[in-house]
């Protein structure tokens, strides 16, 4: 016993640098997986805060180029009312009387990001709205622009999101004009790219090309703007083309973000669990 | 000895609000990712006992861990620059000892020690940063142009910041 004793005193400080180290490598692992929930993160009362009142401030800054943006929206909204549409003749072949009942499918909420990085591997961003105001994991984050990102952790007034610019985060994507997909992935370089990959080699692509994401994410809306083609190669020995994305999303000047929520997404997944899941038979 | 406790303390709440409010929100590209709050632990006074040093680094890691949402990363290798730091001042020790009144500071002991000293240590904690970020070597040249990058903004940044606000029985030195 006085031995051991002996042991640690002599190695103490290594002996606590290996303690630190270790506790330090179980926060990282339990950190890991996107899909685990971080124990230490931004949605707590000090550093959301923090950044709260920073983003207050900064808003300022950026009003003019904020306002354009949102009238380039509201604009972009009004050209789809009902009201903007003529009825067709009644006569004409095309009339189709429409008596359907909706369902409503999306919800949309507004938010703000209050944080975020763009020049790291796994990029985060802060939003200041949490389960007081519904939020909760997995909604899909979007701007006036394009994609951002998916809500990870989640606390009463803030949330903590995985930005699209992380590089473990997948997003089934497709292109607009003939609906082949793909997942979009980050290869945790640049900012402004990304790409798709396993998309056939018979589509005729050009460059320029629309990316919009596709129905097949249980978590984006389908038709949302992601970016355009860049460039595409067949890498040889691949039977599908890899495609770089110009990013239509500026990571770097984040600020009012949609958080969509997508209604039934709960009886979908339970559902789509009975396949990987199955129940034994009887 | 309490005024030391004191100024330390303001350094390590204005370094991290430099970190996480002002540089963090700066685009300086891909390959350089300045982390200059690790001057904390570097001007931390001689006679600190090693094993304070490495609570400190945790302390200080983990803050940053939750600003940036990377829990452990940064603590994990703020760990590894408080454990080498005990080696390092030994290393560059004068024969007698450091003197009761020095500071590891430019103003203090000279550039050419200061670049000694902070120079492969700033290396140590950014090779640990972006590997561990990584969490393997599949982008091992662009990891190390990063490293490398951002080690030299590190630097930058750290010299410039001791020229602006640390003066002998300056409040903050």
């Amino acid at each position: 016993m006085r031995n051991l004793l002996n042991l640690i005193y002599k190695y103490h400080y290594f002996l606590l640098f290996i303690a630190l180290q270790v506790l330090c490598f179980l926060l990282i692992l339990n950190n890991r997986s996107a899909q685990s929930t971080a124990i230490l993160n931004s949605t707590n009362a000090v550093s959301s805060n923090l950044y709260n009142a920073v983003a207050n401030s900064k808003e300022y800054l950026s009003l003019k180029e904020e306002n354009d943006k949102l009238a380039k929206e509201n604009a972009t909204l009004r050209n789809l009312l009902k009201s903007s549409y003529d009825i067709l003749d009644q006569r004409s072949p095309e009339f189709l009387k429409n008596d359907s009942l909706f369902r409503k499918k999306y919800v949309f909420r507004a938010g703000k990001v209050i944080n975020s990085t763009s020049n790291l591997n796994k990029n985060f961003l802060t939003l200041n709205v949490g389960s007081k105001q519904g939020v909760s994991k997995d909604f899909a984050i979007i701007n006036s622009q394009g994609i951002v990102g998916v809500v990870k952790d989640v606390s009463a007034n803030f949330c903590t999101a995985l930005s699209v610019l992380h590089t473990e985060q997948k997003i089934i994507c497709k292109v607009k004009k003939d609906g082949s997909y793909g997942p979009l992935s980050w290869d945790g370089i640049d900012y402004r790219y990304s790409y798709l990959t396993d998309i056939p080699t018979h589509v005729r692509l050009l460059n320029g090309d629309t990316i919009v994401t596709s129905a097949l994410s249980d978590i984006f809306p389908e038709n949302i703007m992601v970016g355009t083609v860049e460039k595409f190669e067949r890498k040889q020995g691949d039977a599908f083309y890899t495609l770089k994305v110009k990013l239509s999303t500026d990571f770097k000047k984040l600020n009012h973000v949609y958080v969509v929520e997508k209604k039934n997404k709960d009886e979908q997944d339970t559902l789509e669990k009975l396949l990987t899941n199955p129940v034994k038979p009887k | 000895m309490i005024a030391e406790i004191g100024k330390n303390t303001i350094r390590f709440i204005l370094l991290i609000l430099l970190q996480t409010l002002i540089i963090k929100n700066i685009p300086f590209g891909s390959y350089f990712v300045p982390m200059p709050y690790i001057m904390f632990l570097l001007l931390l006074p001689f006679e600190t006992m090693p094993l304070l040093v490495l609570l400190l680094s945790f302390a200080v890691g983990i803050s940053v861990d939750v600003f940036y949402d990377t829990q452990g990363i940064h603590a994990s290798s703020c760990v590894v620059l408080g454990f080498v730091r005990f080696y390092f001042l030994r290393l560059l020790a004068p024969r007698e000892g450091y003197e009761a009144n020095l500071k590891p500071t430019v103003q203090y002991m000279g550039n050419a020690w200061f670049v000694y000293y902070s120079l492969p240590m700033i290396l140590i904690h950014h090779l640990f940063f972006f590997y561990l970020e990584e969490f393997g070597f599949d982008d091992f040249f662009f990891t190390l142009l990063k490293t490398l990058g951002s080690a030299l903004a590190s630097f930058v940044f750290i010299y410039i910041i001791q020229f602006l606000f640390y003066r002998k029985d300056g409040i903050l030195a």
